[in-house]
């Protein structure tokens, strides 16, 4: 069948490519992969590597620069207790973010899931979207006018005369502060809000691929509501949920402009990468610091893909 | 069928106070934006004013960072509509393999977290003794864009039917032929949708440039220096509220494109 048609093509300028393409499809492919391929492969790839190179590199005390000789010592310097500190400080926030958005995040994408209508669904997705794609800096400024000392938050707090119950919640040890700007309660809140749309589409498309039919089965089986949520709903969702937990997690750990602008001094692990390798041009710490959420992510989507989160993406 | 047809009082409620709790910040930097107020982020604003409009409209540095981030954008997307078609064509189009390899290598760049591209990059930069440039900002902003189109373009590929593509052959069309008249059209609002979320992104991003960037200011540099340092409260709301319009719009347009392969950044 080729042949014919082959012999009926007019020899125009492109044909013997078309013809050579046509014959062999492997080179085909070979060739529309080769530009993504080499651009990924050496820009991302490669800087990846350089990142692990300088990681394993250190920096001379006296000078202030790179020493380019394969040692330890710049991650033995991770354990002092202060970076210690910062990495433990930071996964500790990944995780209460994560919980957080889950908890927050399942409602609306049960409603959207289960019970809105063409309309309201399509409604929803772009409620989810629009903050979702919206500029981080444009969210995270939001939150510092909420927050400041004459913003929303005080207005509202004065004007309900729920004064003592922010002092309260500022006085708690470690997360509190002398305001909601300067506390981890502040960074967490803002985290949770930029980040939380990320949560909210996976767990929806685990909620919608649920079968109607399961949940009346269960129902038939005698099952209460309440039952059918906990065995039924909640383990074929929870795919959903350890997918957007990966992006919430990961992009949490990575975070050094929130906490920068909303939140105590004390470091994370993106401030101390962006101040080792600004001013201080310590890129080897820098490096060995961002080598830890890289370790950390590996091992979470080794976890996340035993649990089937892969397939909920 | 005991299952409830109709969500509960608590059920709602919950999801309509999460999704007013994604978007009630957005509004308030609409207000913002009108404030007289130009020492501290006063609410409820003292009075409204258009005047801040006209301060922003005459400030050089403003439309400078505007400038280089539509440049870099531009380019970016570009670059990313290229790499993303052809990485999504070869996908979609046979079983190889490291298909697996190639779709996470793909996703790698935004799946990590930007601190790790950033650095990465300033790292290579480094070894490499490269300079800083528009063209080192372009480099990493291409690299993250490549997934969103690469995910619009795919989700059309795998809908599109390859007995098309055979038929155009059959009928003696040429390789440039089929794809300029029969895979073109097809893909077409794919790709645009593709490509406006990549100038979006690559619009909106800070976190890579402020790796790769050296002296120069994208629009979001600027702004990050202004939340950093508060100089210029009142031109920054206005910018602000610029930025989220500016953004809304292809996210808009590439959502209404796209309607019906609902293809998504994820």
């Amino acid at each position: 069948m080729n042949s014919t048609t082959l012999a009926v093509r007019h020899s125009s300028p492109g044909s013997w490519l078309t013809d050579l393409f046509w014959n062999k499809p492997g080179l085909f492919i070979f060739c529309l992969l080769l530009p993504p391929l080499l651009w990924l492969g050496i820009i991302y790839i490669g800087s990846l590597f350089t990142l692990l190179l300088h990681s394993f590199f250190s920096i001379d005390e006296f000078s202030g620069l790179i020493r380019y000789e394969f040692t330890l010592k710049t991650y033995a310097e991770l354990l002092s207790p202060a970076n210690f500190d910062v990495i433990l400080r930071t996964i500790l926030m990944a995780c209460a973010v994560t919980l957080a958005a889950a908890l927050i995040a399942f409602p609306i994408a049960y409603y959207a899931a289960r019970y809105a209508n063409q309309k309201m669904k399509a409604l929803f997705y772009l409620g989810v979207m629009l903050p979702l794609w919206s500029s981080y800096l444009v969210k995270i400024y939001a939150w510092k006018l909420i927050l400041a000392k004459q913003g929303i938050v005080n207005w509202v707090v004065e004007g309900t005369g729920a004064t003592f119950l922010l002092n309260s919640v500022l006085s708690l040890p470690v997360v509190g502060g002398n305001s909601l700007a300067v506390s981890y309660i502040g960074t967490f809140i803002v985290l949770l809000y930029v980040w939380l749309p990320f949560m909210i589409l996976p767990v929806q498309a685990s909620l919608e691929r649920i079968p109607e039919s399961l949940l009346e089965a269960s129902g038939d089986l005698g099952a209460a509501p309440k039952q059918t949520f906990r065995l039924v709903i909640l383990p074929l969702a929870l795919p959903g949920v350890i997918a957007g937990s990966i992006f919430t997690f990961s992009l949490t750990m990575g975070d050094f402009i929130v906490p920068q602008i909303i939140g105590s001094s004390r470091r994370f692990i993106g401030q101390a990468v962006y101040a080792h390798q600004g001013t201080a041009g310590n890129i080897p710490l820098a490096a060995a610091f961002a080598v830890v959420p890289i370790v950390v992510m590996i091992i979470y989507l080794y976890f996340a893909k035993k649990r089937g989160a892969f397939d909920a993406l | 069928m005991h299952f409830r047809k109709r969500a509960s009082l608590g059920l709602k409620a919950s999801a309509v106070c999460g999704l007013a709790f994604l978007h009630l910040p957005i509004l308030l930097i609409f207000l913002y934006a009108f404030t007289t107020e130009d020492k501290s982020y006063q609410f409820p604003p003292p009075g409204l004013t258009l005047k801040w409009f006209g301060v922003t409209w005459n400030r050089p540095d403003v439309w400078a960072s505007l400038q280089l981030s539509l440049e870099v954008a531009a380019v970016s997307t570009l670059l990313a509509l290229i790499l993303g078609t052809l990485c999504a064509a070869a996908v979609s189009r046979a079983k190889f393999f490291g298909r697996e390899a190639i779709s996470l290598l793909v996703i790698l760049p935004i799946a990590l977290p930007g601190i790790i591209t950033g650095i990465s990059l300033r790292s290579a930069y480094n070894i490499l003794d490269i300079p800083f440039s528009t063209f080192t900002i372009i480099l990493g902003h291409a690299t993250f864009c490549v997934v969103v189109v690469y995910n619009n373009a795919i989700a059309r590929f795998r809908r599109m039917s390859g007995s098309m593509i055979e038929a155009s052959f059959d009928l003696g069309a040429t390789g440039f032929q089929t794809f300029r008249y029969v895979v073109l059209p097809n893909l077409a609002t794919a790709l645009l949708a593709g490509g406006m979320l990549a100038f979006a992104l690559s619009f909106d991003e800070v976190i890579v440039t402020t790796f790769t960037a050296g002296q120069q200011q994208t629009l979001p540099i600027w702004m990050l220096e202004e939340l950093v340092r508060p100089r210029q409260r009142p031109v920054t709301n206005v910018v602000a509220m610029v930025v989220v319009m500016v953004t809304f719009l292809p996210i808009l347009g590439a959502y209404y494109l796209t309607r019906d392969t609902s293809a998504s950044r994820n």
